[in-house]
């Protein structure tokens, strides 16, 4: 890569895949589980999730020198506070329809484990450019599952792709319905995003056996 | 020279192969292998794990017949009303056995063949022995579905619950969840149009809804939860000539099964017994309840709480699930007193989600897979109290 250092694309693709933030630390599950019945909300939250962990640790390795530890927590607080309610703003105006969808989960954006885990363990202790690459990296990766299991969970949950009926229409009996499928009520609940993650875990660690625990 | 020793060439030609596992386990299913362990300390016993799910399966077959009848009766007996005021002169009928057999034959078959072969896949990539596991869920689970259930979907159920039930953890003896009921959950959550409303009970029912001639096949918690009345004897609950899952309509095959299942040993008694006490004493709470006026005739739940106690005893699939399947020795506690809280909260759990719930009529299930999470915490209470207990003697004693 011409763009980035070796050390630096690292930054980027390790949580992608061998440092996954869903998969390997088990951070974030709780939104994962909330919001991936759609492919839409999915994909809608990871873009909100790289703007806020992308920019809120630039702002706190900016500020990394001047913040007192003793009040870091609450330093870093009001920073993805501020920019979370700039996210809800920017949907609210642009994506209305999918901000009443998405409602209280991207205004709890702000307890997602990830941007909290990010800002102690990576943003305080390097510079901005790192940083940026490091909560763009980690960002991505949450959102690269959410859209995996959205994917599955919307497919086989509802039939449809972002809204559109890809495997036929259910009521007048057109594409796969017409030979007896049937859309799984169970894709649409909770456990079975649960259940997916799991299945991703799975897969992951039997393909590289270096990420199973003792 | 004979099957025996056929299948006891083929698993010496594939030994050390990684096919190995399969015909291991097609030899020792039908037979007691010859050699014996060469080293260390070994126990010689008759009932090993396969002995112990063909008793189940035993106990089963009586329930399986009776719900291949009864497949056939229902439909027919839907067509024509008059068949039902003389139903043991009308169900014992070929006509009945054809049908019902063209119908519960393929659950069998699916179930069977979907569920083995993927227990061999695993078993083949893991390089361990096929485990005895899936003989006897393979049985329970076409005996509680409804009968005109999409083949498709057993199929997806099996695969789900033999995966994400029980190969997940570890395989046979290291499941959480009863994998036959994992995948009736699943079949429940994933297709509810299939496995509850009045449609899906009696064979063929859905294709003639839209005719005229629509035939009702309601089962009777289904009814009650409505607070309408239904036109089933008493005799008829317990005999099972009533609309319900294929093999779970029967309380006397069912009852004579839970014996034969006690007198072999191979079902705890404990937790049948005590189960049976928790449905009743919810119950009567229920009766109580309806009786003494605390709740409405107009009230959504007042048909099913003002059911006398020992009806729910052989209503819906109650009594199956006691017998069959909260009995599960790997997802049951394991202690004595274990198995008296295990069994009573079924009991108890059961008839509160069918009176509460009108979603969920059959609340057996539901309260069997809860007790299943709750069973290692109830046998670790059970063990720490006793370690207490003789703690406290060994100090009245020393002191």
């Amino acid at each position: 890569m011409g763009l980035l250092s070796k050390k630096d694309s690292r930054l980027i693709l390790d949580p992608l895949a061998d440092n996954n933030p869903i998969t390997i630390q088990v951070l974030g599950i709780c939104s994962a589980l909330a919001i991936t019945a759609q492919l839409k909300a999915s994909i809608v939250m990871a873009i909100s999730v790289i703007a806020v962990l992308g920019v809120g640790n630039v702002v706190i390795s900016l500020m990394r020198n001047v913040i007192p530890s003793k009040i870091r927590i609450i330093v870093q607080l009001v920073v993805v506070a501020a920019l979370v309610i700039i996210v809800d703003q920017v949907l609210k105006a642009f994506a209305y329809e999918l901000s009443k969808e998405l409602s209280v989960f991207i205004g709890l954006i702000i307890t997602n484990c990830i941007i909290m885990g990010r800002f102690e363990a990576f943003a305080l202790a390097n510079g901005p450019w790192r940083s940026f690459l490091d909560g763009i990296g980690n960002a991505a990766g949450y959102g690269l599952i959410l859209v995996i299991v959205g994917f599955f969970r919307e497919l086989l949950g509802s039939g449809t792709l972002l809204g559109f009926q890809v495997l036929g229409d259910p009521i007048e009996k057109t594409g796969v319905y017409a030979i007896g499928y049937e859309n799984n009520g169970f894709m649409l609940l909770s456990p079975m995003a649960l259940i997916i993650v799991g299945l991703i875990i799975w897969v992951q660690r039997a393909r590289n056996k270096a990420l199973i625990e003792e | 020279m004979g099957l025996k020793q056929n299948l006891h060439n083929l698993k010496e030609k594939y030994k050390g192969t990684k096919m190995a596992p399969a015909f291991n386990a097609l030899h020792t299913f039908l037979y007691t292998p010859n050699e014996t362990t060469h080293s260390g300390s070994h126990v010689r016993v008759v009932d090993d794990l396969k002995r112990t799910m063909n008793t189940v399966i035993m106990a089963l077959v009586p329930c399986l017949i009776f719900g291949i009848f009864n497949a056939g009766y229902q439909h027919y007996a839907a067509i024509d009303a008059s068949l039902r005021l003389d139903p043991l002169a009308n169900f014992f009928t070929w006509d009945n056995f054809i049908l019902g057999a063209w119908t519960v034959i393929p659950l069998v078959l699916v179930s069977y063949g979907v569920g083995l072969l993927v227990e061999f896949i695993f078993a083949v990539i893991k390089g361990h022995e096929v485990e005895e596991g899936y003989l006897v869920t393979g049985m329970l689970v076409p005996l509680i579905v409804p009968v005109d259930i999409p083949l498709w979907m057993l199929s997806v159920a099996v695969i789900f619950g033999v995966v994400i039930g029980k190969e997940v953890f570890g395989g046979t003896g290291m499941n959480i969840l009863n994998p036959a009921l994992t995948i009736r959950a699943f079949l429940f959550f994933a297709y509810p149009t299939w496995m509850s409303g009045d449609k899906v009970w009696v064979h063929g029912a859905k294709e003639m809804a839209s005719q005229p001639d629509a035939i009702s096949g309601e089962t009777i918690l289904g009814s009650l939860a409505q607070n309408h009345d239904y036109a089933y004897s008493i005799w008829d609950m317990f005999w099972g000539f009533i609309p319900g899952s294929v093999g779970e309509t029967s309380t006397f095959l069912i009852l004579l099964g839970g014996l034969f299942l006690i007198f072999t040993k191979v079902g705890s008694w404990r937790i049948m017994l005590s189960s049976v006490i928790g449905a009743i004493v919810m119950g009567l709470i229920f009766n109580f309840a309806a009786d003494a006026g605390w709740i409405k005739e107009s009230s959504n739940f007042y048909g099913l709480m003002s059911e006398p106690f020992w009806h729910h005893l052989i209503l819906g699939g109650l009594a199956f699930g006691i017998v069959y399947m909260a009995t599960d020795p790997v997802t049951a506690s394991q202690t004595n007193k274990g198995k008296w809280i295990y069994g009573f909260f079924i009991g108890f759990i059961s008839i509160l989600i069918r009176v509460f719930n009108p979603a969920y009529p059959e609340g057996v299930m539901l309260a069997i897979l809860l007790m299943n999470v709750f069973a290692p915490t109830i046998d670790h209470y059970v063990l720490q109290g006793n370690i207490k207990r003789r703690l406290k003697r060994l100090k009245a004693k020393t002191a």
